[in-house]
């Protein structure tokens, strides 16, 4: 019970000036038959240790990214994450605050919250970015529903591959708009589309241009919603600045896999489109004696005032992962956010050369960032399978013999001798 | 020239200030550093991107401006914070170092189930819990924080509805006193709000239920649910809630319950008991996981039997042969689908299961019994001098205060605010339930002490005692103390400044 400072003498004696015999008397209102008899059928409280012994055993029973060739992707990636990051991000400051509701005690989280709408303005070349949303799938999802407000418009047209989650999730909340479509290429854009959604690179690792997109946006007023999966991409592919909203998932910078989350959505867009955005914005504005602070603003979007008219339902964002990848981002700098494109790249590059050294496999992208397809003589399923039980982490099984795989900064040359190692006997 | 006149720092003591990243000199050294780049030729099929404006800066530099900036902050582990209704306890460190496990932290969510068996295990495991103390056997773990949850939830009865031949259920009722996302969730979803006026009591009436229930049918055959926060945000329990339910699910109606004030009655009382057929947890409120300046949250759904096979996916299972795997839609053809990519924010379900064990059933009682004693002290001990529009009875986890009195002397409920802050604390959730003028919801937990209570009541008496004899020209203005003084909300709304631009 450590985490409990109530001694029973302060029981007994917040009992009396409350006028309570009992504990219980303060529980009159529920219904006896939805009270528990007792206790519930847990175990009782455990130690420390033996809650860490307990979580050491289950966290064992996982193979972990650095201690095995891994090259899966597909939306995640096994990035560095500085030293300081992650304690700067542990600072109880940071760590126990609240959402910044009370601007004058929360000036750090917001200049940080400021910081970081900044950063993903600038990647994005948007005008304007907001303080985060849970993931790219939902911040995709919540693209597509802005350009339906917007254009009044319902059908959304997918432009290049985008990840199957997305697209999933994007399908379960379309459907809760009656009369809403999702269909397919350059060629389904029309008067009636909303926006169309192109990744790059897609989930196939291809990066693409944007003109011809934006050609086919103007000409039928949809919007050009361009999503992002691997943050990184940015430093090296073109600046989707010509987009009308540009949002993804950003927890290649600062955040590690943790089995899918806590990740961080991001979402910019022009800044016409401003009053139109979903979630939490930071604004810079001036205190009493007129020096610069920060505050939470534009919030009659949201639902704590507008109710059933807000934008969107949202109310908690990813703030602790936007803090750690503002610091990251910090860190990296102009110079090293590029460099670190580059070594993905170039990581990337020495991968799909030793892969096609692999007889029966061929590499089918001819353009890549660090994510790519390669052809395999047998189920792609399979070799995952196979390639697990000599701990490797394999890629992502495409349909049939195709297989995603993904180098980063984090893939040694070894990594790779071993993966082609292991291919040559297995296939 | 004078230090006045150089005044470089503008630093005073502890009190620091700290500039934007973007105004600070441009270092020639990153703060990583990579081995040489190979200079293989690229194969983006595209130019290298141009300059992107980012600034550049070294570590010490990076650690120094975050942690300056860092002492801006007020937190948990500052003081006393309590913020109503969302339960700001304690943050056990452990549960941080185990979520930074290797074995947890750097495992990918689509690699092999076969390489995954330990988390998938703990997700189980976590599933077991949440069941146990709701009484609701289906668990989603996936929902990213509540008002996720809250969207599983309502579209999970709205696939019920659809597969059950009943999509003409479109109205669900909300009592004025929800949270703002209930109301936006159901409309999200496709439903229509049907609001229901909370009655004298700080409850909902038997009364104004039916009436709401039966307005644009009497047979109730246009309605597909209710959300109610129980306890409701008013710091009560619904006592008719049994019969209100009752009533809902004659009229085949589900109930949504708000998970967000679960804390009250962790280990003590299961909402599928009392009506329940659907509800989100928060593990960042009732579970301990940080709430890091506004995130990341964690909000699992769980719900009866009957609505668990429309549930999203994924859910973990458990097969014959011991081996733990995760669902898909084929699995359970059913689903509305998925909500989010992957199986949730894994690393909060790694704290919340922490906190769960180390508490146990008996601790997780306790927590319950501590936080409800704690609000109804503070109500007691305050209930003279404020407003107290629901005292003489018990509270739940938290109590509601107005500022009734201290408005007939100019001060409001924003003003105290203002004074506890400038005397340390983080203040109360203030205007919110809406369902009374000036309201002060009072939230203080369980992880504080009697000795951490008294000296937050001394404060509000001080505060009252001071409006009282006039006082009052000082809450105007506070608070002074802080890194600013009361920001202008107003001209940040008028003209947007949401980023660092070059001059």
């Amino acid at each position: 019970m450590r985490y409990l400072p109530q001694t029973q003498n302060a029981r007994k004696d917040m009992l009396d000036a409350v006028g309570a015999s009992s504990i219980e008397d303060l529980y009159v209102d529920i219904p006896k038959e939805a009270m528990v008899d007792g206790l519930v059928d847990l175990p009782n409280h455990k130690g420390e240790i033996e809650v860490e012994r307990a979580m050491s055993a289950l966290a064992r029973k996982n193979v972990a990214a650095p201690d095995s060739p891994f090259f899966l992707g597909a939306g995640t990636y096994f990035h560095h994450v500085p030293a300081s990051v992650d304690h700067i991000i542990q600072r109880s400051e940071f760590l126990t605050a609240y959402t910044p509701y009370q601007p004058e005690i929360a000036q750090g989280t917001l200049q940080a919250l400021f910081e970081f709408q900044t950063f993903i303005a600038q990647l994005t070349g948007q005008d304007v970015a907001n303080a985060s949303l849970y993931d790219g799938s939902t911040a995709t999802t919540e693209a597509a529903l802005m350009a339906m407000r917007i254009t009044k418009r319902k059908k959304v047209v997918i432009g290049t591959e985008l990840h199957p989650h997305y697209r999933e999730v994007l399908g379960s909340y379309m459907g809760n708009i009656e009369d809403s479509k999702i269909t397919d290429g350059l060629e389904s854009i029309d008067e009636q589309t909303a926006c169309v959604i192109v990744q790059s690179p897609d989930f196939f690792g291809n990066p693409h241009k944007y003109d011809a997109w934006r050609k086919k946006c103007d000409e039928s007023g949809a919007l050009l919603v361009v999503v992002v999966n691997e943050i990184v991409s940015l430093g090296m592919l073109d600046s989707p600045s010509c987009a009308d909203i540009v949002c993804g998932e950003a927890q290649s910078i600062g955040m590690p896999m943790s089995y899918g989350g806590p990740h961080l959505g991001f979402f910019a867009c022009r800044q016409k489109y401003l009053r139109q955005m979903p979630g939490r914005l930071c604004g810079m504005t001036e205190d009493a004696d007129g020096r610069r602070g920060f505050v939470l603003t534009l919030s009659t979007r949201e639902q704590h005032i507008r109710r059933e008219k807000a934008t969107s339902n949202i109310c908690t964002n990813q703030g602790l992962c936007a803090l750690a990848f503002t610091i990251h981002m910090s860190l990296l700098g102009e110079d090293g956010f590029k460099k670190l494109a580059r070594t993905n790249h170039e990581a990337a590059c020495y991968l799909a050369d030793a892969l096609d050294g692999v007889d029966g496999v061929s590499v089918i992208n001819e353009h890549f960032f660090n994510e790519f397809v390669v052809e395999l003589p047998k189920d792609a399923s399979v070799v995952v399978e196979d390639l697990a039980t000599c701990n490797i982490i394999g890629g992502y099984a495409l349909d049939g013999n195709r297989l995603l795989v993904s180098a980063t900064e984090m893939t040694t040359d070894d990594d790779v001798a071993e993966l082609v190692h292991i291919l040559a006997e297995i296939l | 020239m004078s230090l006045d006149k150089v005044d470089y720092s503008q630093d005073r003591g502890l009190n620091y200030e700290e500039n934007l990243l973007w105004e600070k000199e441009h270092s020639e050294h990153s703060g990583v550093d990579f081995p040489d780049l190979k200079d293989t030729p690229t194969r983006t099929g595209m130019d290298m991107r141009d300059d992107i404006g980012l600034p550049q800066l070294s570590e010490p530099q990076v650690v120094r401006h975050f942690v300056r900036m860092s002492t801006w902050n007020y937190s948990i582990d500052h003081g006393f914070f309590p913020l109503g209704s969302c339960t700001m306890k304690h943050n056990p460190r452990l549960n941080e170092k185990v979520a930074r496990m290797k074995g947890f932290a750097h495992i990918h969510p689509m690699q092999p189930a076969s390489t995954a068996q330990g988390a998938l295990e703990l997700m189980h495991e976590l599933q077991n819990w949440l069941a146990e103390l709701t009484g609701l056997p289906g668990v989603c773990l996936a929902p990213a924080a509540g008002a996720h949850g809250e969207l599983a939830g309502m579209m999970t009865i709205k696939r019920a509805h659809e597969q059950q031949g009943n999509a003409h259920k479109k109205i669900i009722l909300a009592p004025d006193s929800s949270h703002g996302t209930n109301p936006a969730t159901a409309v999200m979803c496709g439903f229509e709000v049907r609001s229901i006026p909370t009655a004298e009591t700080g409850r909902l009436s038997v009364e104004a239920f039916k009436e709401a229930l039966y307005r644009t049918d009497e047979k109730g055959a246009d309605i597909a649910g209710m959300m109610v926060t129980n306890p409701n945000t008013c710091g009560l329990f619904e006592t008719d809630i049994l019969e209100i339910s009752e009533l809902l699910h004659a009229v085949g109606g589900y109930f949504y319950c708000d998970g967000a004030n679960f804390n009250a009655i962790v280990g003590k009382a299961r909402p599928a008991d009392f009506g329940a057929d659907v509800m989100h947890i928060n593990l960042h409120k009732t579970f301990s996981t940080p709430h890091g300046g506004g995130g990341p949250g964690s909000g699992p759904i769980c719900c009866t039997e009957e609505l668990a096979q429309y549930m999203p996916v994924p859910t973990v299972i458990k097969g014959d042969d011991g081996l733990y795997t995760l669902e898909n839609e084929t699995d359970r053809p059913e689903t509305l689908g998925k909500l989010k990519a992957f199986q949730g924010q894994f690393g909060m379900f790694v704290r919340a299961l922490s906190y769960m064990m180390s508490h146990g059933a008996d601790g997780l009682r306790q927590v319950s019994e501590d936080a409800v004693l704690n609000a109804n002290y503070i109500l007691s001990q305050l209930s003279d001098d404020f407003h107290a529009p629901y005292g003489g009875q018990p509270c739940m986890h938290e109590c509601l205060l107005t500022d009734k009195k201290q408005k007939e002397h100019g001060v409001s409920t924003l003003d105290m605010a203002k004074a506890l802050v400038e005397y340390g604390y983080h203040p109360m959730t203030v205007y919110f339930p809406l369902v009374l003028a000036g309201t002060m919801l009072i939230e203080p937990t369980e992880t504080e002490s009697k000795d951490a209570i008294d000296r937050f009541i001394a404060t509000m008496k001080g505060i009252a005692n001071d409006v009282r004899e006039g006082d009052t020209e000082k809450f105007h203005s506070y608070p002074i103390s802080t890194p600013r003084k009361r920001l202008d909300e107003v001209k940040a709304a008028r003209n947007p400044i949401l980023r660092w631009k070059k001059d």
